[in-house]
């Protein structure tokens, strides 16, 4: 059986449950693509139809675009949306309408129905506006737009396959009758140019009636394609003449604010038409509950206090299975050895992969805690208040307060962070933004943390040290933007213009995909890159082989008197070795850079390692200091081994260190596409590790006088 | 009067707004229009940022924003012509 592609291209503004309505078709019909929380860039779904009329089998395409207010390309994102639906490949529109706020929302869908294009309008969230008293008639709505009217509601399942039946009947359609009746005067000036179109008999690929309204709305590309046509000198009088009518009759010259009158005339008197409601909506919940959260003064500290809670539940919550898996990769490592014999390759399974990739492994409950609380905030709308109750603050140190969404994203990872900044309408402030990004730990460094917070303040502080790290980033990061806002980005940021979403409880779906899909690339990395990573980092450290060296040891080992000198030798051997290894030369070359700073060649090549992902710092610790283990009777953790090893104030010009430099290959290359340019990715290369150095070697001398000082 | 002068909880109507165009045709999106009603919301520290309603929808503007738009209070019967004022 032949199948019959259809694409269509899904439009709403934000907040109006785009996402869970394709979450919601795609499901009950095939399998489900890719799904961020936020959709920056378009991404496609498909799925099968079968058509019970003619039994003809469809492929709809899904393209789910970016949020848009309007066609005005305020943002980067409602180009995207806007480029698309001018020039994309796709046959119809659907178009996706908060049914709580169609005055608003109808405001777009007048300027698609502009477009000329097919179109199919899903009046969506239904449930909520009927529970909020709100009765639309969607026929009467699809009489006035020319375009079918599907009611439908994500959470309940509710219009689901009436809305795909309709899209292949518009699909089926010849042409659309799509229409959007303007204000008479205006309404004269497009028949007096139809009928001139028709008594030249035009050709033309859109209808004539949307190109007059295209050419009265003095469209820049109709403008540009007509231009160079012979009817064009016949076609310029009568457009001025049209022109000069409709300014006489507004009183006014700007053609975008006559045509959004049109618009918002248009919507409002669609909107009167099709609603009623029962009764005047009482004060509801979203209201009662922001007179708490965005109280005046109440506000900031309860999000400070959410945030304070996230970050001691991601620590205590995830400590809890972290002793299984690490009995699970200590017991993996060992049965490797055994299994594969103490050679080359139970070396490099057992110490350079289980351990590498293990040491990542560990930290898998940390970073889905971390993902929840980041999709929660999202999804019930608290992070539009957040930056609402910040702008002020923000403002000072110059940054808007939408830098905020990207900001808090960036605590789960800098790559999608770097892509929300597209928020941000002006180029400086998105360029700030995204400078500063580096700032707002992401999960990858968690483990770091972790992992020195444990072995430095002991485990019942860590929960507190871990958000002291995350504030101090913080307001390092402001102190950045200030900077950068002072010397290098004089403009004036942007207006600040931003809905409150209704607050919505999340929908366990939602947040499923959200982490299920963040949790997988996780482990994904884990899997590849860092599993390539540690077998690198493995051999860097074995090689090159030193049979010299071993067989002078080995000579001195067997005149060794006791078993406790032959360790001690052991050891001794195990470390001159890795001193020597490729791994041991990179380190010792760049220790003086280091040196400063307290730490030692190993440190230094974690750093080095750790350039390419921050989990690969604890990966390559966790093979350079297992390997200097298996001598010991015991096994020790890596903790205990590090707090051997690591002077206290090393250990935290460490963690300061890994805190601002930069955070990964993936966000570097993010990075250059976003903030467009090598110069930029150079800026910020040099930003970060000189402001890591400084601020870790005032770090290092602090502590260093402090704990000598208090003895 | 213009619209931050207006108290929380306070209601009136959008007579005009004077921003550059940019920033009309957003407020128009968002149905901040001549003619709407509002609400004024609630405000963050130092009516640094403001929250209005506008036909259901709640929408934070900051306060250089927010003086761009010019209202009439709700209480107020004969709104002063705008020549006048002038």
């Amino acid at each position: 059986m032949e199948t019959n592609p259809i694409r269509v291209a899904l439009v709403g503004q934000p907040n109006v449950g785009k996402s869970s309505l394709i979450n919601a078709i795609s499901n009950a019909h095939l399998h489900v693509g890719n799904f961020a929380g936020v959709t920056v860039e378009k991404s496609e779904v498909q799925m099968h139809y079968c058509d019970p009329d003619g039994c003809r089998e469809y492929e709809i395409t899904i393209v789910d675009l970016p949020g848009a207010y309007s066609l005005n390309d305020y943002t980067q994102e409602e180009r995207v949306t806007k480029e698309f639906l001018l020039d994309g490949d796709y046959d119809l529109i659907l178009n996706v309408v908060d049914a709580t706020h169609l005055q608003r929302n109808l405001l777009l869908t007048a300027e698609l129905l502009e477009l000329g294009k097919k179109m199919v309008v899903a009046l969506n969230m239904i449930d909520e506006a009927e529970k909020e008293g709100i009765e639309i008639d969607a026929e009467q709505l699809s009489a006035i737009l020319g375009v079918p009217v599907v009611k439908t509601s994500a959470r309940k399942k509710r219009g689901l396959d009436e809305l795909l039946a309709t899209i292949v009947r518009v699909y089926k359609q010849q042409e659309t009758r799509s229409k959007i009746v303007y204000s008479d005067f205006i309404e004269e000036e497009i028949d007096r140019l139809v009928r001139f179109f028709m008594e030249k008999n035009y050709r033309s690929d859109i209808p004539y009636r949307h190109l007059a309204i295209r050419l009265l709305k003095e469209d820049t590309r109709i403008y540009k394609q007509m231009h160079d046509e012979p009817i064009w000198i016949e076609l310029l009088p009568i457009l001025r003449e049209a022109l000069d009518h409709i300014y006489l009759h507004t009183g006014k010259r700007d053609l975008d604010e006559i045509f959004a009158d049109e618009h918002f005339a248009f919507a409002k008197g669609a909107k009167m038409e099709v609603i009623s409601t029962k009764a005047m909506r009482a004060q509801n919940i979203t209201q009662k509950i922001d007179n708490l959260l965005i109280n005046k003064y109440l506000g900031i500290p309860i999000f400070l206090f959410l945030m304070w809670g996230l970050f001691q539940l991601t620590f205590t919550l995830g400590a809890m299975p972290m002793d299984w898996i690490q009995a699970g990769i200590d017991w993996a490592s060992a049965q490797a050895h055994h299994l594969l014999g103490d050679g080359e390759l139970g070396s490099v399974v057992g110490d350079g992969i289980i351990q590498g990739v293990g040491a990542v492994l560990l930290f898998l409950p940390n970073i889905i805690i971390l993902f929840i609380g980041i999709a929660l905030l999202e999804t019930t709308g608290y992070m539009a208040r957040v930056a609402f109750l910040l702008d002020g603050f923000f403002h000072k140190f110059g940054l808007h307060g939408k830098s905020f969404i990207p900001l808090v994203t960036g605590f789960g990872c800098t790559v999608p962070a770097y892509m929300a900044a597209r928020t941000l309408k002006s180029r400086s402030d998105r360029l700030i933004t995204l400078f500063i990004l580096g700032f707002f730990s992401c999960s990858a460094r968690i483990p770091v943390y972790v992992l020195f917070a444990g072995a430095f303040f002991g485990v019942e502080h860590a929960g507190n040290i871990l958000f002291l790290i995350y504030i101090t980033g913080a307001i390092l990061g402001l102190i950045a933007a200030k900077v950068l806002r002072t010397f290098f980005f004089k403009e004036e940021d942007d207006p600040f213009v931003m809905e409150m979403p209704k607050y919505r409880l999340p929908s366990l779906k939602l947040i499923y995909h959200v982490v299920y899909g963040q949790a997988a690339d996780y482990l994904h990395k884990a899997g590849t890159f860092i599993l390539a990573a540690s077998v690198l980092i493995w051999f860097a450290s074995n090689y090159p082989k030193q049979p010299e060296l071993v067989a002078q040891y080995q000579q001195k080992i067997e005149q060794a008197a006791d078993a406790q000198s032959k360790d001690r030798l052991q050891a001794e051997l195990q470390t001159r070795q890795l001193e020597k290894s490729y791994l041991g030369q990179l380190g010792k070359w760049t220790e003086p850079f280091f040196a400063p700073l307290g730490f030692d060649w190993r440190m230094s090549v974690a750093l080095e390692a750790g350039l390419a992902a921050k989990e690969v710092i604890v990966s390559t610790l966790g093979v350079l200091y297992s390997l200097g283990d298996q001598v010991s009777a015991e096994s020790q953790g890596l903790r205990e081994r590090l707090r051997a090893e690591i002077s206290l104030p090393a250990a935290v010009a460490f963690i300061v260190f890994v805190m601002i430099y930069i955070p990964c290959l993936a966000s570097m290359a993010v990075f250059y596409r976003e903030a467009g340019g090598w110069k930029y990715l150079l800026y910020l290369f040099l930003m970060t590790t000189a402001t890591a150095w400084l601020l870790s070697f005032l770090a290092y001398n602090g502590v260093r006088f402090l704990t000598q000082s208090g003895g | 009067m213009i619209l931050t002068e207006l108290r929380k909880g306070e209601r009136g109507t959008i007579r005009q707004i004077h921003a550059d165009p940019e920033l009309k045709r957003r407020l128009h999106s968002f149905g901040i229009i001549p003619g709407e009603e509002l609400e004024v919301k609630g405000c963050s520290l130092a009516r640094q940022t403001i929250e209005i309603d506008v036909d259901g929808t709640l929408i934070a503007l900051r306060k250089e924003e927010a003086e761009k738009i010019e209202v009439t209070p709700e209480h107020e019967e004969h709104p002063v012509p705008l020549h006048i004022q002038q």
